[in-house]
């Protein structure tokens, strides 16, 4: 995964509450095998009438947010199905930071795994941002000194120091979780003595994909 | 400092890793369920990096998302979308070559994964059950702690059966007093979700107690901890009692004989502690509750049947007001009017919310001697081949096909319409489902939440109907 240090860019506009993964990507597109080719998908159904024709008018379509690379969302984004399809989509189209008020918990979880930096702000200054993403303004997001910056001006944010851990060094989770071998093997020692009706590791299980 | 904790606490301490310098777990998965939709791209990223699956006994495939409810038994070539068709012969394949038990469509094991799941006894209280998907926290019905995933997740639990995840906070909603007749476990979660809202339990692990809930059969509580996504909880929990046991005892996969006796002993530890402290608490008294349908395109836009549709004029935040508005439109409904004589179109009596067999209990207690309304059309798609069986056996099959609904064969359908049962732009639907969101049910498709019985009363009323006036 590639590391999220400093990313500096457009920032468009989504000011709507609880916009759910349906509407980020909706249901005719989870019949994918492949994580990519995703960006057309975005938003489709408020991008393209019922026949397929697109409609203009949707914030990604005009310029300059066509070009945006961070969107800011308004409260409770990213909330129901869990749908990695909506963070790849966002990812396949530029988006690298979501921005909102709340950030819905799966979907927070997606973002990190695909290196899209979530960022949650008080109302108030979703609300300043979001005013800020309307006129087109160019926004910077400093993962390293958690602030996000507008000119001279630097509104500081918090983030959870493991989300920005992972980010900034762009690890592999796997790798990382196997490399606490000893840990897992403990708790699975101890379940199997909690819980030995259950099936418990023989040996060298394990099958290749 | 007290030492008392909750169920939640309990779960976490013997399944978690100690915490890392950062302030994170790994959390060990007892239960892996997987479906066709959010596998793929995690079995094709473990072939990438060359790595195995580490417990395939501790993992289950089912097949429900995009397959038909019609035909089943002609099996995958019988799939006539194309796309929907390499998706599950994926899984098959992927399922397959890891050594992973999968139960293909058309056998009666088959169904929806949060309706197989408890079905088999695979799932068990004290458990941590994860799947790709987020009604996954159905199965804390059996004080097992569930939640959905995304698909790089479902990879890294097949590669180290572990999750890197931090504690959420834990909270309780309480529901007071006894349950009116015609009220139940939907009516309870759309209440909570109105009134806590659909990111009300952000962050939080929500443990269900009260009277309400005790009262309530495992399918009840599945349907209410099923619902506790909509409200952006990560998982609901009710502690496991001798409703739980009885529900479990017999099943395939749970346990027998002497294990039997040893799982009752721990599963009877697990339970909050009388002074455990919660981070918050919600109280709902649902003495008076009435039952409850949305009105818009959240799972929050909720109101008693008696009631009339809000008006957004008067909400201050300007984006949740601009939401409001714009679902109000999408419904093509007006504020101030009363929900109840809505007419709709559709019918779905399905998902992982209520496709068991109370809830198709339900619904035949009220069709049974009617018919549905003319112009309407009615779905009844069974939650899994084995509840299918059961209802037949039961002539619940008998029943709504005297009625006029239509008999399926079980799979997730019409609930988010992947597969060719959806609705038509326009039409207004009486679902059961969990989710009213824009285009859900079908682009243009208007989804109205409510109960089973509920859903049955619109059928044969042609409009949406206070079940218990149908009944007096």
């Amino acid at each position: 995964m590639k590391p999220f240090i400093r990313h500096c860019g457009i920032a468009a506009p989504l000011p709507l509450a609880n916009v759910d993964t349906d509407q980020i990507v909706p249901k005719q597109f989870l019949k994918t095998v492949e994580r990519r080719g995703l960006k057309a998908a975005l938003f489709y159904d408020q991008r393209h009438a019922p026949d397929g024709t697109p409609i203009a008018g949707f914030v990604l379509d005009q310029a300059p947010w066509n070009e945006a690379t961070i969107l800011v969302a308004g409260d409770n984004f990213g909330c129901g199905s869990s749908r990695e399809h909506a963070a790849w989509a966002l990812a396949d189209f530029g988006i690298c930071c979501v921005i909102s008020s709340r950030i819905a918990d799966i979907f927070y979880n997606n973002s990190i795994n695909n290196g899209l930096l979530p960022v949650t702000v008080p109302a108030d200054l979703l609300a300043h941002l979001m005013g800020l993403a309307e006129l087109g303004a160019r926004l910077c997001v400093d993962l390293e000194r958690r602030i996000i910056i507008h000119g001279e001006d630097a509104y500081p944010f918090v983030i959870d120091e493991r989300v920005r851990a992972r980010l900034l060094a762009g690890l592999d989770p796997i790798g990382e979780a196997q490399a606490e071998e000893a840990a897992i093997a403990a708790i699975e020692g101890r379940l199997a003595a909690a819980t030995p009706w259950l099936p418990h590791p023989a040996e060298a299980e394990g099958h290749a994909a | 400092m007290s030492n008392a904790r909750t169920l939640y606490d309990k779960i976490w301490e013997t399944h978690a890793t100690a915490l890392g310098d950062s302030g994170d777990s790994l959390l060990y998965i007892d239960l892996h369920l997987l479906h066709e939709i959010s596998s793929p791209q995690a079995f094709a990223g473990l072939r990438e990096a060359g790595r195995s699956v580490r417990r395939p006994a501790r993992t289950l495939a089912v097949f429900d998302h995009n397959i038909p409810t019609a035909d089943q038994s002609l099996g995958l070539v019988g799939v006539q979308d194309e796309e929907a068709r390499v998706q599950l012969q994926t899984l098959e394949r992927n399922a397959a070559e890891t050594g992973i038990e999968a139960f293909r469509m058309g056998d009666p094991r088959n169904g929806i994964v949060h309706v197989v799941g408890p079905e088999q006894g695979r799932t068990q209280p004290g458990m941590t059950i994860v799947c790709g998907d987020s009604h996954t926290s159905t199965h804390g019905a059996f004080g097992a702690l569930a939640h959905g995933i995304g698909t790089s997740d479902v990879e890294h639990v097949l590669a180290t059966q572990t999750l890197r995840t931090r504690k959420s906070r834990n909270m309780r909603v309480r529901f007071e007093g006894a349950l009116p007749p015609y009220v139940g476990a939907k009516d309870m979660a759309l209440a909570m979700i109105a009134a806590i809202g659909t990111g009300g339990g952000t962050g939080a692990v929500i443990e269900y107690v009260g009277e309400a809930v005790s009262s309530l059969s495992m399918e009840g509580r599945m349907t209410l901890c099923n619902m506790t996504i909509e409200a952006g909880a990560r998982a609901g929990l009710v502690a496991p009692d001798e409703k739980t046991f009885a529900y479990l005892a017999g099943r395939p996969s749970a346990p027998h004989g002497a294990d039997w006796e040893a799982a009752l002993a721990y599963w009877r530890t697990l339970s909050s502690d009388a002074d455990a402290r919660f981070d918050e608490e919600v109280v709902i008294d649902v003495s008076g509750l009435a039952p409850q349908v949305s009105w818009g395109t959240s799972p929050e836009d909720v109101v008693a049947i008696e009631a009339t549709i809000p008006d957004p004029g008067s909400i201050d935040d300007p984006d949740r007001r601009t939401s409001k508005s714009q679902a109000l439109d999408y419904m093509a409904l007006k504020p101030g009017e009363p929900i109840a004589g809505t007419p709709i179109d559709r019918v779905f009596i399905g998902s992982c919310t209520n496709s068991r067999i109370e809830d198709l209990r339900a619904a035949a207690e009220v069709v049974r001697g009617r018919s549905v309304a003319a112009g309407v059309r009615a779905l009844v798609v069974p939650g899994s081949g084995l509840v299918r069986a059961q209802a037949e056996a039961e002539g619940l099959d008998s029943i709504f096909a005297a009625a006029g609904l239509e008999w399926r064969e079980p799979g997730c359908s019409m609930c988010l319409g992947m597969n060719p049962d959806r609705l038509m732009p326009g039409e207004r639907c009486a679902s059961t489902s969990n989710r009213n969101f824009e285009g859900r049910q079908g682009r243009g498709g208007r989804t109205h939440l409510m109960s089973p019985a509920m859903a049955a009363a619109a059928a044969v009323t042609g409009r949406i109907t206070d079940v218990r006036k149908l009944m007096s």
